[in-house]
């Protein structure tokens, strides 16, 4: 079955132009396309100027991530069928600078990912000898809801407390954070604890919950970040109580 | 270097969403909160003094105290019932294997919050 929609895209040529546009594309779309697809039909027949992100095409790269009717949505997992607008609207993440077009500059979300140290940090070294780390179901069970990221930065777009003041270190780099010290093979979360509890870390958000929503993997970033709260809270409170022994992960 | 295009966020942002909106009252009805605890300490602090305390009281008493209240009240509930219904998000609590459920966590903070209002009721009134 083929059907037609308008999408009104996003238009920025720093090269050509000072200010950003939309420009709209009425398409022929077939019922299991999503809206990559439909700027792939229009990048390839209509249009070769258009420039946007993608790679995988199957929800796993999280490189196809724009704003859609005004909600942050992976293009390929959002189908032009779903929408009973004539005109669809596709314009890049909210909240990041745009280079061109449909493409953003992540780089402020690449620098503030490594500084939560989002990997294992192991509380005593271990040779290759001494064999894996093992976890029971259970110990998985505690973070792999947080481990489901794909690092496509929707939540960023979501959050206006990110949009407002882009210091904030932000909701995945958080619920990262959170996924490790939830590891049972982990032993840093002493060692993520200035990063984490900085102002611009856990304590700027006010947990508005968008983030969670809008989550194409429901990793639950917002969760994440109010357990941190908690977590490193009562961490500092036993600290007051047993300076010698408390507040220790 | 091309030049990026910065696309700061209009004060009325809150107004875009549903879910925005919904947050930004739930955060303003925290001022009602503190005006209700404001109230407690002040009748704390002129419960020695009759004659404060008769003043306030007959200040509470009227008409216009009673509307404002009313008014309060529910700003107050819609608070606590938004606040209850996000605690199972900060209290991530296992029994053994097994997390216990969110609907579990958030009504023990209901059933908690309707029992310490109870107690507050008695003591009042009773």
């Amino acid at each position: 079955m083929v059907d037609r929609a308008i999408l009104e895209v996003y238009r920025y040529l720093p090269d050509e132009e000072t200010e950003s546009r939309f420009q709209s594309y009425e398409i022929a779309y077939q019922d299991d396309w999503v809206v990559l697809d439909a700027l792939n039909y229009v990048k390839a027949e209509v249009d070769s100027t258009l420039s946007f992100r993608w790679s995988c095409r199957m929800g796993v790269c999280g490189s196809c991530g724009m704003m859609v009717n005004g909600e942050p949505k992976l293009t390929c997992e959002t189908f032009v069928r779903d929408y009973d607008t004539e005109t669809i609207k596709i314009e890049p993440l909210a909240h990041f600078p745009v280079i061109r077009d449909l493409v953003i500059n992540m780089d402020d979300f690449m620098e503030k990912l490594p500084t939560v140290s989002p990997w294992l940090i192991p509380d005593e070294e271990r040779s290759v000898e001494d064999g894996e780390f093992l976890q029971t179901p259970a110990q998985v069970a505690h973070y792999q809801r947080f481990s489901m990221c794909i690092n496509c930065m929707l939540c960023y777009s979501a959050c206006p407390v990110y949009g407002l003041d882009s210091s904030f270190t932000g909701p995945a780099v958080l619920a990262l954070a959170e996924r490790y010290n939830l590891d049972s093979r982990d032993g840093g979360k002493k060692e993520r604890a200035d990063a984490i509890t900085a102002h611009e870390g856990i304590w700027e958000c006010t947990y508005v919950g968008e983030c969670t929503q809008v989550c194409p993997k429901g990793v639950d970033p917002a969760g994440a970040i109010q357990m941190l709260k908690l977590s490193y809270s009562l961490d500092w409170a036993k600290s007051l109580v047993m300076p010698k022994g408390g507040g220790g992960a | 270097m091309t030049k990026e295009l910065i696309r700061p966020l209009p004060r009325t942002w809150w107004l875009r969403k549903q879910s925005y909106l919904v947050f930004m009252i739930r955060e303003l009805t925290s001022l009602v909160v503190f005006a209700y605890a404001a109230l407690l300490v002040g009748m704390i602090l002129t419960a020695s003094d009759d004659a404060s305390f008769s003043g306030l009281f007959e200040f509470l008493e009227s008409t216009t105290s009673v509307v404002i209240h009313v008014g309060l009240f529910i700003f107050a509930m819609f608070h606590t019932i938004t606040w209850i219904a996000l605690t199972p998000k900060v209290l991530v609590l296992w029994r053994g294997d097994e997390q216990i459920e969110p609907d579990v966590i958030a009504g023990a903070n209901g059933i908690l919050f309707l029992l310490v209002s109870g107690g507050v009721l008695w003591l009042v009134l009773g």
